[in-house]
């Protein structure tokens, strides 16, 4: 039986979209079988995110209508022929789903998949209550700005109102070094407001732009701090214990300097 | 701004976020239920109509934060029951 996570964030773009697409990619390379879903309809992303846009025939709300099979509505992934998509409808409105039909489309996808990753819309109207309605855990992806966090706040009252038990929080985009000057909420700020478990924190990179140009999540480039951190909580949602990644750069010039010449900073 | 105001260290902008997000929230999760609030409200005039008639359109329940939250009520009454 397939486990389905929610990403959610209250606010948007704080990075939903990219979190859903590095997981599922981090989850298809651990060798798991993955379906995506494109929650955000009218608003679809995930599908360019992915790089998959020039593949979709039919869509979630297709799927919902019963205008096909689930089946044909599952795009296969290029690069992993494990990990799949249900894109969101790009014409139609949040409207066009309901909570139940959400819970048996997911109730179907468990039969067959590990895991089920649902990219929610921003907002707490429709579109969320659709997203998390057929969720046995979520994924509340938030940045150290308040207005992210007073939103993932929010989310998180909704989501416990909801009755989901298993809410862990994923901090995106931080910036060591204006942690370090004290110009940014440090984790444990975040944590402490919050006051759910931390599942992941990702430090902000140019890679996750580079990337999203390209329609290929980070999470498979070794190079990139971002990507490192997402195989991380790849790990982590599969049950594996795996320390949290130093936040300051280590590596670098100005680093082994530091380093060899033993200069504190 | 006095002319050795650049003495005095400005607090760091990620402390004041904290400082800010933290009050905000006392308000948020306060009220983060409207429905709560009218059920609330219903609740306590059901029970006071036992006792008294109460003018319904100038009743007024808040929740009042200034100093910790406080249930503030105004109940207009219109005549006593009597018993």
């Amino acid at each position: 039986m397939g486990e389905v996570i929610v990403i959610t964030s209250g606010k948007g773009g704080v990075g939903k979209t990219t979190t859903s697409a590095n997981l599922g990619c981090g989850l298809a390379i651990a060798n798991k079988n993955v379906v995506l879903i494109d929650a955000d309809i009218g608003l679809r992303n995930l599908d360019v995110v992915m790089g998959l846009e020039n593949r979709i025939v039919y869509d979630l709300v297709d799927v919902v209508e019963g205008k096909c099979r689930l089946k044909q509505a599952l795009i296969k992934d290029k690069r992993y022929p494990n990990l799949y998509l249900l894109a969101a409808a790009q014409t139609k409105d949040k409207t066009a789903v309901s909570p139940e039909q959400m819970v048996k489309l997911c109730d179907a996808l468990r039969e067959e998949h590990d895991y089920i990753i649902i990219d929610c819309p921003a907002g707490i109207e429709q579109g969320f209550k659709n997203a998390i309605a057929g969720a046995d855990r979520a994924i509340v992806v938030a940045t150290p700005e308040v207005s992210s966090v007073r939103d993932a706040d929010r989310i998180v009252g909704l989501l416990e109102a909801a009755e989901i038990k298993n809410i862990r929080l994923v901090l995106n985009r931080l910036r060591p070094d204006m942690i370090k000057r004290k110009e940014m909420m440090t984790v444990d700020d975040v944590v402490d407001i919050l006051a759910i478990e931390v599942l992941g924190l990702v430090p902000d990179d140019e890679a996750i732009v580079t990337s999203t140009n390209r329609g290929e999540p980070a999470v498979a480039d070794n190079n990139s701090r971002a990507g490192l951190a997402f195989r991380n909580i790849t790990q982590r949602i599969m049950g594996n214990d795996v320390p949290f990644m130093e936040l300051e750069e280590t590596g670098g010039f100005m680093a082994w300097l530091k380093k060899t010449f033993r200069i504190k900073n | 701004m006095s002319f050795f105001g650049f003495l005095n260290k400005k607090t760091p902008s990620g402390t004041v976020a904290k400082n800010r997000l933290e009050l905000v929230l006392i308000q948020d999760r306060m009220n983060t239920s409207p429905e709560m609030l009218e059920m609330l409200k219903s609740d306590i005039l059901k029970v006071l109509s036992n006792y008294v008639d109460i003018d319904e359109d100038d009743l007024a329940i808040d929740i009042n934060s200034n100093e910790g939250p406080a249930l503030v009520a105004n109940i207009p009454i219109k005549a006593w029951k009597k018993r």
